[in-house]
């Protein structure tokens, strides 16, 4: 099937089979291999993108249901090589360490600010809790987001 | 020379941010399924629905139909290419029983997840679409998964062993013989517990990923793995694919996580390369979830029996321990080794006289196999330790810090030479547990508990507490010797001075996530009197680290990072010879501060480190028989385990009518010695807190009688998420580890060893007023709901 989708600004055409993944079209077809899998169940979070300006996971979606419209992977949030605050509150924060559930845990963590600039400490903890990290404890994670919110 | 005696800068103990963050943030990390590999041919393995049952036939054809599908291999197919089967690497004892494991079965299944057939493909989805279409005749048999019912012997697993039993190990230390039996019978109190350690997967959020690139000329091949030991995976591979060890090369791109759990040497690793091989052409493999359920080890499974003696004061006077091991269906990498690297630490932080009694029976399951998980018994050894040391408390109806005071081997005791003959290097275990009471307000707790938990309360309060070792910068290589371990413990560096005063660390350890190349940059730039940025750091590939035993077991700092300053003075060494010529002095007349030698009392004849690093490069004016270059490499064998130690305490609140538990406050107060960058010693300790909580209150590989595991995915499978753990307060106490140049100690495993039994311990706490004396992990509102029931309907 046809489908044209606008990633990080730029406008792509493609025949992809209809049960086609928008995650398996930006990694294999795309080649933006910084959206990660971590599971087979949309339960880790690993995969989280912007499409139309709201976080979703990646996995969920077929490339098919993705045609028209405008997504965000973690390649096209810094502008002009510098970082977008997120990613600087995380770097500032030790907000990551193997960094493998990173740029869905900042594409969350942007869309959850989206939504709620000022978010308490408890609304950050249940804000990302369809992203799963295995390293941080989630400790600095959520300083990282409160720090980028300016809240702390 | 010590870092204190050399200190030049002052970039160790600050909060140097990671090196290692933007790529990683903006997605230009390269994990291993993201490389880009012309070419390269999919593999998909097909795993066995059983957990026992004998393979009758297997029908391939069509598979083969499938467009895309270019060849699939059964185990019969392949039995010829492996020159070994996969290796255990600790036969820990002569008369262990180790089952032939290959890649794909043979003949019969032994677990849910056993390779059965491999598929090649041009791509993914056809690899995938062709495990359906293969047609395999089972014939189902008894499956065990019951320890005790292992042990009974009653369904064999493997027929050729004739026993379930894998092995019996032995540690008995008696000042007299006979002395444990007495101590027994003299003793005042005596305590008998059962514990059980949940199987856990570890979860590294990275599933495992491979890609083997063969030379097409030569015979020379490249494994890209997402493995915590390129270095061992090296010669391992080699010895069983029968390839020269030279023509092997290990890569380990980004890594996502490992926890032991990519500590291994792993069936697709083979199939990768002995297919790539035989179709001279790239193969490649990624993990789906619920496959690293199955076929990724998993940790822990024991159930331990711990017995503790003690005098009218409650000072312990022996320890009995007995523990059946689960092995899981096969031997993996160092598998049976699991439970002896606890062995030693059912003994805990306390002044335990020469009466220790321990044995470990481990046997088989029709499970999959189980190996090394963050702490690797350690977190199971302290676990019981800290739980008994508990109930003695409530047997001896005192306040059990009060107890563990009764017991701690003091500060004056360091250096302290244990039961075990194993010396432990430095610690002070009350100033850290003291430190951790303050932060708790461990008084103020309690008197808000003796208000809130009255008769009909419904929200309890409790307070937990563990003190723990680590036991670990994996190891001094006799003592490996003698634990039969095939390998040694040291650790490799090469450090080298670049023309331009740029300096280059390789290092045999290899990161997946803990931040090396940052430490390791600061260690070296404390060292050289450079700046950490100039400093760079290499690793995770044998063709530019040709040497190095790699990462897990709280080793990379304490072997690999003081390698790496040992390698550092070897350069200044030489720096100063020829820095001596060239300022024609005694070499003894120089000093070295700040990148600078300069003539002590005279420091106006000064030569920077810049200037000889050109100097050693034009080699125009070098000291006879000096030769070019500002290099050196290190191997460093470490004459002890490192012991870093602390106390972690937690407040919870559990609500008796849902069982429910909150935790309020989490303190972990660790020591691991002089901390290179706290930034990242904080993390380490705050990710394994969680995945100790993890253990105590959410985790659980769950399997049916059958075999089966019910929580193979991330839907079942609970790895917490942010809104169900708390935040953790770190502190530390710092006691510099005498036996190496920097101090330090490990902090890897720390957190996840002093966290189980601290959650476990509160719980236990809060209901000890309805008669709730053990609480099974995981703690789920459920388990905790039923053992209030059972409490309450046993005080009928």
């Amino acid at each position: 099937m046809k489908v044209s989708i606008t990633v990080n600004g730029k406008e792509h055409h493609g025949d992809v089979e209809p049960r086609t993944l928008l995650v398996h079209y930006i990694r294999e077809v795309l080649g933006l291999t910084g959206t990660n899998v971590g599971c087979d169940s949309s339960s880790c979070g690993a995969c989280t993108i912007h499409m139309n300006g709201e976080a979703v996971k990646s996995c969920t979606i077929l490339a098919v249901q993705a045609d028209g419209s405008n997504v965000t992977t973690i390649e096209g949030l810094a502008k002009d090589g510098v970082m977008h605050p997120m990613q600087t509150a995380f770097m500032e924060n030790h907000g990551l360490q193997c960094g493998y559930c990173t740029p869905g845990m900042v594409m969350a963590a942007v869309g959850l600010l989206n939504e709620n600039p000022k978010p308490t400490e408890e609304q950050v903890r249940v804000g990302l809790e369809g992203n799963l990290c295995r390293c941080t404890g989630y400790h600095n994670i959520v300083k990282s987001v409160l720090a980028a919110a300016g809240s702390k | 020379m010590t870092i204190t005696e050399n200190k030049t800068t002052n970039v160790i103990g600050t909060r140097l941010l990671r090196r290692e963050d933007p790529p990683l943030l903006t997605g230009e990390a390269k994990f291993t399924d993201d490389l880009n590999i012309p070419g390269a041919l999919h593999l998909a393995v097909l795993r066995s629905p059983y957990a026992h049952a004998k393979i009758k036939s297997i029908n391939v054809s069509a598979a083969l139909k499938i467009a895309g599908v270019i060849a699939v291999y059964t185990g019969k197919d392949l039995q010829t290419t492996w020159a070994a089967p996969l290796p255990c690497a600790w036969p820990v004892t002569k008369d262990m029983k180790n089952p032939a494991h290959y890649p794909l079965a043979i003949d019969k299944v032994n677990y849910v997840g056993d390779g059965v057939a491999a598929v090649l493909a041009t791509n993914e989805t056809a690899s995938r679409d062709a495990l359906d279409a293969i047609d395999v005749d089972y014939e189902p048999l008894q499956a065990v998964v019951d320890l005790e019912d292992a042990l009974s012997d009653k369904n064999i697993i493997h027929n050729d062993l004739g026993t379930n039993k894998s092995y019996t190990w032995p540690l008995l230390v008696e000042d007299t013989p006979g002395c444990v039996e007495e101590a027994f019978k003299k003793a005042k109190y005596k305590i008998k517990e059962r514990y059980v350690q949940q199987r856990l997967i570890p979860m590294a959020m990275e599933p495992r990923a491979i890609a083997a690139v063969p030379q097409p000329f030569g015979g020379d091949i490249t494994l890209y793995s997402a493995t915590q030991i390129p270095h061992i995976l090296k010669v391992m591979t080699a010895l069983t694919l029968g390839i020269p060890e030279h023509q092997v090369r290990v890569i380990a791109p980004s890594v996502g996580g490992g926890f032991g759990s990519k500590l291994n040497v792993y069936a697709e690793e083979l199939l990768c390369m002995a297919l790539a091989r035989k179709h001279n052409t790239p193969v490649r493999w990624v993990e789906e979830r619920s496959e690293n359920a199955q076929a990724t080890i998993q940790g822990r499974g024991q159930i331990q029996h711990i017995e503790l003696a003690a005098d009218e004061n409650g000072k312990i006077t022996a320890i009995r321990v007995r523990i059946i091991g689960d092995m899981g269906a096969y031997l993996q990498l160092v598998t049976p080794g699991v439970p002896l690297l606890g062995a030693f630490l059912y003994g805990g932080v306390y002044d335990i006289p020469k009466a220790y009694d321990f044995s470990c029976t481990s046997v088989f399951t029709n499970l999959t196999p189980t190996d090394a998980y963050r702490g690797a018994g350690r977190p199971e050894a302290t676990f019981a330790i800290e739980s008994a040391i508990e109930a003695l408390a409530r047997e001896m109806k005192i306040d059990s810090f009060e107890l563990r005071k009764r017991n701690y081997i003091k500060k004056e005791q360091y250096p302290y030479t244990a039961f075990s003959g194993l010396v432990y290097d430095s610690g002070d275990h009350l100033t850290a547990a003291e430190k951790a009471a303050k932060l708790t307000d461990l008084a103020g707790v309690r008197k808000q508990q003796k208000k809130q938990n009255v008769p009909g309360a419904t929200k309890l309060l409790g307070v937990g507490m563990t003190s723990y070792f680590e036991m670990c910068g994996l190891a001094p290589s006799r003592v490996l010797a003698s634990l039969n371990y095939s390998a040694g413990g040291w650790e490799t560096a090469t450090v080298r001075v670049l023309p331009t005063n740029k300096v280059q660390v390789i290092t045999g350890s290899s990161p997946h996530g803990q931040g090396h190349e940052t430490s390791w940059s600061m260690i070296a730039a404390e060292k050289l009197g450079v700046a950490p940025e100039d400093v760079d750091v290499l690793h995770s590939d044998t063709a530019i680290s040709a040497l190095g035993l790699d990462t897990y077991g709280s080793r990379s700092l304490p072997v690999g990072g003081v390698a790496i300053a040992m390698a550092c003075d070897r350069v200044i060494e030489k720096a100063k010879t020829i820095a001596a010529h060239q300022l024609e002095c005694a070499a003894e007349d120089l000093q070295f501060v700040g990148g600078t030698f300069s003539v002590k009392g005279s420091p106006d004849r000064a030569l920077p480190l810049a200037a000889i690093a050109f100097g050693a490069f034009t080699a125009h004016n070098l000291p006879e028989g000096c030769e070019p270059n500002l290099e050196a490499q290190v191997s460093y064998d470490p004459p002890n385990f490192s012991w870093p130690f602390g106390t972690h305490m937690c407040v919870v609140e559990v609500d008796a009518e849902t069982g429910a538990v909150e935790i309020l406050k989490y303190i972990a107060v660790d020591d691991c010695g002089i901390q290179i960058n706290p930034l990242i010693v904080e993390g380490q300790v705050h990710g394994g807190v969680v995945q100790g909580i993890a253990q105590a209150l959410f985790e659980e590989a769950v399997y049916d009688g059958d075999g089966n595991l019910k929580t193979s995915t991330l839907a079942e499978y609970l790895v917490p998420a942010a809104c169900d753990v708390p935040p953790i307060t770190t502190a530390h106490t710092t006691t510099p580890s005498p036996t190496n140049q920097l101090g330090v100690k490990g902090i890897g495993e720390a957190g996840t060893i002093g966290a189980a039994p601290t959650v476990i311990n509160a719980i236990i706490d809060a209901l000890s007023g309805l008669g709730v004396k053990s609480m099974a992990m995981p703690a789920s509102p459920q388990t905790v709901w039923k053992t209030i029931q059972a409490a309450r309907g046993g005080k009928k």
